[in-house]
């Protein structure tokens, strides 16, 4: 098990997707979302992409107003990780076109259908653009 | 594609989605989200709720769970959406249900149902969606219930399902491996399925099983080196082609199933040569992902059976990696190195500035990465240097956890490599003094005992010298308004024993502090038994000593305080301290000996002192003792366990109870354990005869030069460490640059590199700082580097003696001595052009595309009147950054008009009329990228749908990638 959650946050600290592959209590997530984001936030442009939490390494990655964090264990490599957020914005562009915090937010769940296309068990699975689009295009279509 | 027509929600829906994207504070969203919970709470359970709106009902739910609020009281309607004939809805259920549920909620139970029903859909994409739910919601109990239907789908005609199906199996695995052990060659065959998706996947389980037990999958290794270059050979479909790199995904997962089986295997490992070899070669070192795999690389060498080629290649990975202006690159070749030095511990020196600029920057994680490294290559020549470093960086966090980590970490060091008792002690009370509470026991009883054995059984002087200086340095320590009760117990311990010992202090002072201990520590029980006790023994050896006991009135009260304590232990204490007072001194002193912590105690266990005693006895006529064993006739309640196996062979019943598996005792030693040193630490050879064997291994030449010069020392420490890797001889490996150039070579080398580095690092006199302590660290440079291999002979020839004192403080002649080779002013010029123009600065795109990002983000703030004087030198400064950077490294992503664009933009107000649209050309790679009409588009849709950006916001309408 790699990774252990993906979270979408805004420059204002605030939650726009969050999705756990090992469960939390409410309260835990919400010690823990509080924690990181502060930590991640406070750091410069320059520095490394990576912060280390607890027994987590927390890899995150900006896009405009919206902050990517992913945390995952500690062998996992984490310029892929960096890459795969990347993957995973570009994925979501494809979709939206022009993808923004907005889109996010007024489609949590096909953020969310798109995520698990890419992610099961914490392992990353699935990594083709139209393999994982493919299911979501299709259900829109069909509903 | 089709989600601009998205817009159906309802304008509810659309308000609140609004009014949470504005929120300004926590409790601002806290209000919006009770208020919502409400309305749902009202509405949710009305009758004839459209699919559409509960669906959007359902979405409003997990707004709420996700930020931090409970929905509960609507999880059965998410649970009853599942049920839906509709795919969308249906799998916005199941999604609700997995983001509120965990799998042992009680509703799960009313899903089980409606999944196993999903499985057996003829709509793939249910079926999909049902697969999702299982591996999410499906526990233990409940895996026999769907694991037929998951196994059957593995063969189904779609691979999105057989993907899915191979995860659900993991899944299972993952939970319960028992409940799918029998199913394991599955992941073998879905290893050769056609579509890559299925293959893909399936190295999940696969890397599972492989970590658990390597050996079972041994014959896969050709498999996998042939998928992996297949894939390097882009014989899989474009579309898993990621920034010109095909499938690295699934390329670094094979590296990491590779680095498990190559492992300890040669004839493995050899048949991945190869394979990884080309990758070298093959990846993209200018994009961040080739980066990432050339790292997986270097972690599949390090793992795999050495080999040279591989070796090197990945060596200079990593110095391309530190030598990188980003620190995301720094980090990994940080980390990388730390992975390599194990096989080959030298490659650490030729990048000792590189890894000492990381441990002075301020990025907190490269600090933490740089000092996992520095842990890693403590060897004795450099531990004094590593361990002061990482006491320093300990007192200066706050994080409890990284706290604790380092200070074992200090402990584990100073344990194993400390070059003298004395600095072992001094090490340890800062260690105690500034995170005491969050070390092991074991860690002071370990100090105690170093304290009571000193160096060995020889040399008294030295040993006592060791002790005065602990018992001064407590003394000197107790001043301190609060300390660790670990660290006092210590203390009281050392004061107790060897307090008077010297004759330095009286016992009145010493008594006069332990009561203080005692007392400023009243409602620590076990810190006042450390403490009564510590007095009985001063007052023992001073009545040994012949000298009269006065007892201080502080101690008088708080031994009569203490004889009617509440703690049974305590009043024990203060009632035997009484009694040996009470004594005469020959009693005394048989009692309690003084300095006798670490003799044995001997137990008589034939009380042979009887003897005469049971020789009168018979003598008088009393009846001669018979042995246990030889009573087996009588009838004895106690009788021995021989006579229990004897009655119960012949009765046939037994019932008392079994026994119980005697565990076994000699294999764990733990490793503060006082076990005999010479098996725990290979004992070095002598020197001499290492000279004469042609230095095998470079590696550990140094360090066992070193520890032989170091005499009994070292041996008295290690029994408490462990050694940390056995000592690689790894003859092939073994790098030829230090073992066969001269002295001369090396150096001109080390000057090349320290060049470089002076020249980025303009201050010539904050450098050769850094090359000192490069120096105590890596022990790097050629001085020192003489020393074990070619000065060896020379030296022991001479003064034996004045080697060790050498050697001990090693370190501090490394700072006193000039750094061993100063640039001249010339060649710094020189080693400025070359750095400019041979060492380009690997870019990494995104960063850069972030950082233009960012400085059009600030011009908008600019324009919403922010702090447009302060922001303005960091943009600049950071774009300069940034075109520099593009320049050297030869990718034309700007023309030096774009920076002009960019500055005028940030003085000129009027370009800045589009949002959105930066004036920055973009890299190909995001050609689909940000496009100034798309979003001014949606801009305007979407303030159409009422959502104005308001100007608290800005950035809300940003398109994240452009």
């Amino acid at each position: 098990m790699g990774i252990r959650f993906v979270l979408m946050v805004n420059k204002q600290g605030q939650t726009r997707l969050a999705q756990y592959y090992e469960w939390l209590t409410l309260e835990e997530r919400r010690a823990l979302e509080g924690e990181i984001v502060r930590k991640c936030l406070a750091r410069a442009e320059q520095q490394c992409s990576f912060v280390e939490h607890r027994n987590y390494k927390i890899v995150y990655r900006r896009y405009a107003s919206l902050f990517f964090l992913v945390g995952v264990d500690n062998d996992e490599n984490e310029l892929a990780i960096l890459e795969f957020i990347h993957l995973l914005v570009e994925t979501m562009d494809r979709h939206f076109g022009n993808v923004c915090e907005l889109d996010i937010m007024f489609h949590l769940e096909k953020a969310h259908f798109m995520l698990e296309e890419m992610v099961m068990n914490g392992c990353i699975v699935e990594t083709s653009k139209s393999s994982i689009l493919t299911p979501v295009q299709l259900m829109d279509k069909t509903s | 594609m089709g989600s601009h027509g998205g817009f159906y929600q309802s304008k509810e829906f659309l308000d609140l989605v609004k009014s949470i994207g504005e929120c300004r504070s926590k409790a601002e969203e806290d209000r919006i989200v009770l208020n919502e919970i409400e309305t749902l709470k009202r509405r949710i359970s009305e009758p004839d709720i459209p699919k559409r709106k509960m669906k959007e009902y359902i979405i409003r739910l997990v707004y709420v769970e996700m930020l931090g609020h409970d929905a509960s009281f609507g999880y059965i309607h998410a649970v009853k959406m599942t049920h839906d004939d509709n795919l969308l809805v249906k799998r916005t259920g199941y999604l609700a249900v997995t983001l509120f549920l965990n799998e042992d909620h009680d509703l799960i139970i009313l899903i089980v149902n409606t999944i196993q029903k999903d499985l057996k859909s003829d709509n793939y994409l249910v079926v999909c969606a049902a697969l999702n739910a299982v591996c999410r919601l499906i526990n233990e109990e409940t895996i026999p219930a769907v694991l037929p239907q998951v196994v059957e789908l593995l063969g189904h005609s779609k691979e999105a399902v057989r993907k899915k199906a191979v995860m659900a199996l993991h899944r299972f695995y993952q939970r319960s491996p028992s409940s799918v052990s029998h199913l394991v060659s599955n992941f073998r065959k879905k290893l050769c399925d056609n579509d890559p998706g299925v293959m893909g996947a399936t190295l999940c389980p696969l890397f599972d099983l492989i970590t658990i037990d390597v050996n079972s999958y041994k014959d896969l290794v050709s498999s996998f080196v042939s998928i992996l270059k297949q894939v390097t050979e882009r014989r899989l479909p474009k579309t898993y082609d990621y920034h010109q790199m095909p499938a690295p995904f699934i390329q670094v997962k094979l590296l990491k199933i590779l680095a498990l089986l190559g492992s300890g295997d040669k004839h493995a490992s050899e048949s991945m040569y190869t394979v990884v070899g080309d990758l070298f070669r093959k990846c993209d070192s200018s994009s961040n992902i080739g980066n990432a795999v050339l790292y997986e690389c270097i972690c599949c060498v390090s793992c795999i059976y050495p080999n040279p080629k591989l070796l090197e290649a990945a060596t200079d990975v990593i110095s391309r990696f530190l030598k990188s202006d980003s620190h995301n690159l720094k980090y990994m070749g940080i980390d990388a190195l730390g992975r390599l030095i194990k096989t080959n511990p030298e490659i650490a020196e030729q990048h000792q500035l590189a890894v000492i600029d990381c441990l002075e920057d301020s990025d907190d994680t490269l600090k933490r990465k740089t000092f996992e490294l520095l842990y890693k290559m403590t060897k004795s020549s450099n531990v004094e240097v590593i361990v002061d470093r990482m006491i320093d960086y300990m007192i200066s966090i706050n994080d409890n956890h990284f706290k604790t980590e380092i200070a074992s970490r200090c402990v584990e060091l100073a344990e194993q490599f400390a070059p003298s008792n004395q600095w072992f002690i001094q090490t340890m009370n800062k260690v105690f003094e500034h995170a005491g509470d969050r070390v092991n026991i074991k860690v002071a009883h370990n100090l105690m005992r170093l304290i009571a054995e000193g160096f060995g059984e020889d040399d008294d002087t030295a040993d006592s010298q060791l002790r005065s200086s602990a018992v001064e340095s407590y003394l000197h320590i107790l001043s301190e308004p609060k300390l660790p009760s670990v660290f006092l117990q210590v203390i009281c311990w050392v004061l107790g024993e060897y307090g008077t010992a010297d004759g330095k202090f009286s016992a009145s002072y010493i008594t006069g502090k332990l009561c203080d201990i005692a007392e400023a520590y009243s409602n620590d029980e076990t810190m006042k038994a450390y403490a009564v006790t510590a007095l009985m023994k001063v007052y023992a050896f001073e009545m040994v000593a012949g000298r009269r006991v006065d007892m201080l009135p502080e101690c008088q009260s708080l031994i009569e305080e203490l004889l009617v304590s509440h703690s049974t232990d305590l009043q024990q204490r203060a009632y035997e301290l009484q009694a040996v007072i009470g004594l005469d001194a020959h009693a005394v002193e048989c009692i309690m000996p003084s300095d006798a912590s670490c003799e044995d105690i001997e137990v008589d266990k034939g009380l042979s002192f009887l003897n005469t005693y049971v020789q009168e006895s018979l003598a008088k006529g009393a009846q001669p003792y018979i042995p246990e064993s030889e009573r087996s006739g009588m009838l004895n309640v106690s009788s021995s366990q021989n006579q229990y196996h004897h009655e119960a062979s012949t009765h046939g019943l037994r019932f008392e109870a079994y026994e119980l598996p005697k565990p076994v005792v000699q294999s764990r030693i733990p490793p503060t354990a006082l076990a005999s040193s010479s098996e725990l630490v290979p004992v070095p050879e002598p020197l001499y005869s290492r000279e004469s064997q042609q230095v095998a291994s470079v590696t550990s030449v140094s360090d066992a030069g070193s520890s032989e010069l170091k005499l009994r020392l070292d041996g008295v420490q290690k029994k408490w460490g462990r050694p940390t890797y056995p000592s690689p001889i790894t003859t092939t490996t073994s790098n030829t640059t230090t073992q066969n150039t001269t002295n001369g070579v090396t150096q001109v080398d080390n000057l090349k590199t320290r060049d470089t580095y002076d020249s980025r690092k303009t201050p010539v006199e904050v450098c050769s700082e850094k090359q000192k302590l490069a120096a105590s660290l890596f022990g790097g440079t050629s001085k020192t580097e003489k020393r074990p291999s070619s000065g060896g002979h020379r030296i022991s020839k001479t003064a034996y003696a004045s080697k060790s004192s050498d050697d001990i403080s090693s370190v501090k002649a490394a700072l006193v001595q000039p750094p061993p080779v100063q640039p001249p002013p010339d060649l710094l010029d020189l080693g400025e052009s070359t750095a400019t123009s041979s060492a380009p600065p690997v870019v990494d795109p995104f960063k850069q595309l972030e950082g233009l990002l960012d400085s059009a983000q600030d011009n908008s703030a600019v324009n919403y009147g922010a702090t447009a004087a302060a922001k303005g030198p960091d943009i600049m400064s950071l774009y300069a950054e940034t075109a520099a950077g593009m320049e050297t490294s030869g990718i034309a992503y700007s023309t030096p008009t774009n920076r002009d664009d960019l500055l005028s933009g940030l003085s000129n107000p009027s370009t800045r009329s589009v949002p959105g649209g930066t004036t920055v050309t973009q890299p190909v790679q995001f050609s689909k990228g940000p496009n100034p009409k798309d979003s001014l588009e949606k801009d305007a849709m979407v303030r159409q749908m009422g959502v104005n950006p308001s100007s608290q916001n800005p950035n809300l309408f940003k398109d994240l990638l452009g």
